[in-house]
């Protein structure tokens, strides 16, 4: 190919951005996870309330990124409302891209930003809080959770490059 | 309706709209096009290399806009190699140097440099050519000491800006062509004055650099249509292969149309030089420092007064992503670009920001406004306004992340 597709959004990623739902810090969140480094330009922080029946009745966001990232977040909070966290745990980079009406393929790496944050956030109740590890839970990370572990691993990078310059 | 379409139209139309993204892509005011109309409709559209009348002509006026375009910068016309782009300008300064002298394999440039130059520099890695890069300071500002360490016997060429596009340092030139001189004569000097056209002094007769870039798009030309001085006596080869034509080292079919309406860009850039650079020195400061009183946590990218190219104002809104700033002021009708990486495609920021010692999370919170004579007061008076609830909006969706 001789030419490069530039960054188009869909509509949809313009609009959340505009009119983020669910956006801000919870004070009474059951728990709180982040992903992604300002030093990559790209912040996730994923809060959430959970009940008794490990259901997600609530949770919002904070995003240092830009506006993918920020539609990302959000729509990943619409899709994770008043479900259990089984439930939330099932959702791929792939669907959030798919809600968002696709994200340009450079842009893939925001949407897997937000399910790493998210299943970062459940792998942690599940050990800090409800101190118990549920069947569907995987013993090891999943891709979209290392993603994010990549990306911060290579912000860490960069950090250093820098100072050696 | 396309996806773009949809886009556009969630998107909206600001009713008032200031266009500051210069750096990144230009229009023409109705004057150049005019000056351009009749060498696409009717006259002066032949081969100025063919021997025909419509050649002869077009020959007679393209050797004229020539002399109009080599005025300011003092240079013979006939050693202004025209091409498509100052891109194509610098990896002709640079790849045609070297492919024209093969004794020697340094090359020494700035760390600021345009990636055009860089990159060009680096492609050369297989041809055997080695490549040092000068460090700048926290203004961006050529390190003229580690330049002198840095040339030896097998240097053959000095690469350094004149101004730099992204923070508007004036760099020392005129130091850095005497240090290399003052080593060896030999030793090629190119600087790509790109950004330095048409905004700060340039006289190539008594400032002898061996080449120099200078792009149409950059003063309001076309697009399509740059410039690179080559001294008489400098061996260089041409990029490409191609007919007999005028011009040696971009050989092609030379397009009038455009040439004239870079001559008409010189003019009225030139005709009222100081003027235009007196009233945008005051356009960029009623910016910058608009900004710093109205919008907490900001910082200017680069040097100030004098030492900073008239166009230019950079800065960094801390706490705001730079993609997201970008989208957030286009839907209120102002456009400019960021240092960000998300807007650049790779998770890198912008090479200068870095390069003046930036934190990449500083780099990626910049933005980048250029001023032309064609703005005016109140746009910029629509900016100050306007920007502060942009900023303000964004840092609510960073929120307590913190940086």
């Amino acid at each position: 190919m001789s030419s490069r597709i530039p960054l188009p959004y869909s509509p949809r990623v313009l609009e959340l951005f505009q009119n983020p739902q669910n956006l801000g810090r919870m004070e009474d969140a059951t728990i709180v996870a982040s992903a992604g480094s300002p030093a990559c330009g790209d912040m996730i922080a994923f809060y959430l309330k959970i009940n008794d029946k490990d259901t997600i009745t609530k949770s919002s966001f904070e995003s240092y990124g830009c506006a993918s990232n920020i539609a990302a977040a959000s729509q990943l909070t619409i899709m994770i409302e008043n479900k259990t966290l089984e439930e939330a745990w099932n959702f791929t980079w792939n669907d959030v891209s798919e809600a968002l009406g696709g994200l340009p393929k450079v842009k893939t790496h925001c949407g897997s930003l937000a399910v790493g944050a998210l299943r970062r956030a459940i792998r942690t109740y599940f050990k800090e809080i409800a101190k118990t590890s549920p069947e569907w839970l995987p013993g090891v990370l999943t891709k979209d959770e290392k993603h994010a572990l990549e990306e911060e691993a290579l912000a860490e990078k960069l950090g250093k490059k820098y100072k050696l310059l | 309706m396309s996806d773009i379409d949809k886009l556009l139209d969630q998107h909206g139309k600001a009713i008032t709209e200031v266009y500051l993204d210069w750096e990144n892509g230009s229009k023409i005011e109705k004057e150049v096009l005019d000056a351009m109309l009749p060498f696409y409709l009717d006259r002066k559209f032949g081969n100025p290399a063919i021997t025909h009348r419509f050649g002869w002509e077009t020959y007679d006026f393209y050797m004229g806009a020539k002399k109009t375009i080599a005025k300011p910068l003092n240079i013979n016309p006939q050693s202004l190699a025209i091409t498509h782009s100052f891109t194509e300008s610098n990896n002709l300064a640079i790849k045609g140097i070297v492919r024209a002298n093969k004794k020697k394999k340094k090359i020494i440039l700035s760390e600021v440099e345009h990636l055009s130059v860089i990159h060009s520099a680096k492609s050369l890695y297989g041809e055997g050519v080695k490549v040092e890069i000068i460090p700048v300071s926290n203004d961006g500002v050529v390190n003229t000491d580690i330049l002198q360490e840095k040339l030896d016997d097998d240097t053959l060429l000095t690469s350094i800006q004149a101004v730099n596009h992204e923070i508007g340092t004036i760099q020392p030139v005129k130091e850095a062509f005497e240090i290399v001189k003052d080593k060896n004569e030999d030793i090629i000097f190119h600087t790509d004055a790109t950004s330095a056209f048409g905004r700060v002094p340039l006289d190539y007769s008594k400032l002898e650099v061996d080449l120099a870039t200078i792009s149409s798009n950059r003063i309001l030309g076309p697009k399509g249509i740059a410039g690179l001085y080559v001294k008489d006596g400098i061996k260089i080869r041409p990029l490409y292969e191609g007919q007999l034509s005028v011009e040696i080292l971009s050989p092609d079919v030379e397009n009038p149309a455009l040439l004239s309406g870079f001559a008409k860009a010189v003019e009225l850039q030139f005709d009222k030089f100081e003027e235009i650079n007196a009233e945008t020195t005051r356009l960029r400061d009623k910016l910058l420092y608009g900004f710093q009183t109205t919008i907490p946590r900001t910082d200017i990218n680069g040097p100030q007064g004098k030492n900073r190219a008239p166009d230019n104002v950079n800065i960094s809104f801390l706490g705001c992503e730079g993609e997201a700033l970008t989208v957030e002021s286009s839907m209120k009708g102002i456009y400019a670009s960021s240092g960000s990486a998300c807007t650049s495609r790779v998770l890198m920021p912008s090479h200068i920001l870095t390069a003046i010692g930036m934190k990449p999370e500083e780099a990626h919170g910049s933005l980048l406004m250029k001023l032309t004579r064609i703005n005016t007061e109140k746009e910029i008076d629509y900016v100050l306004e306007t920007m502060p609830k942009v900023i303000e909006r964004i840092r609510s969706i960073t929120g307590g992340i913190s940086l």
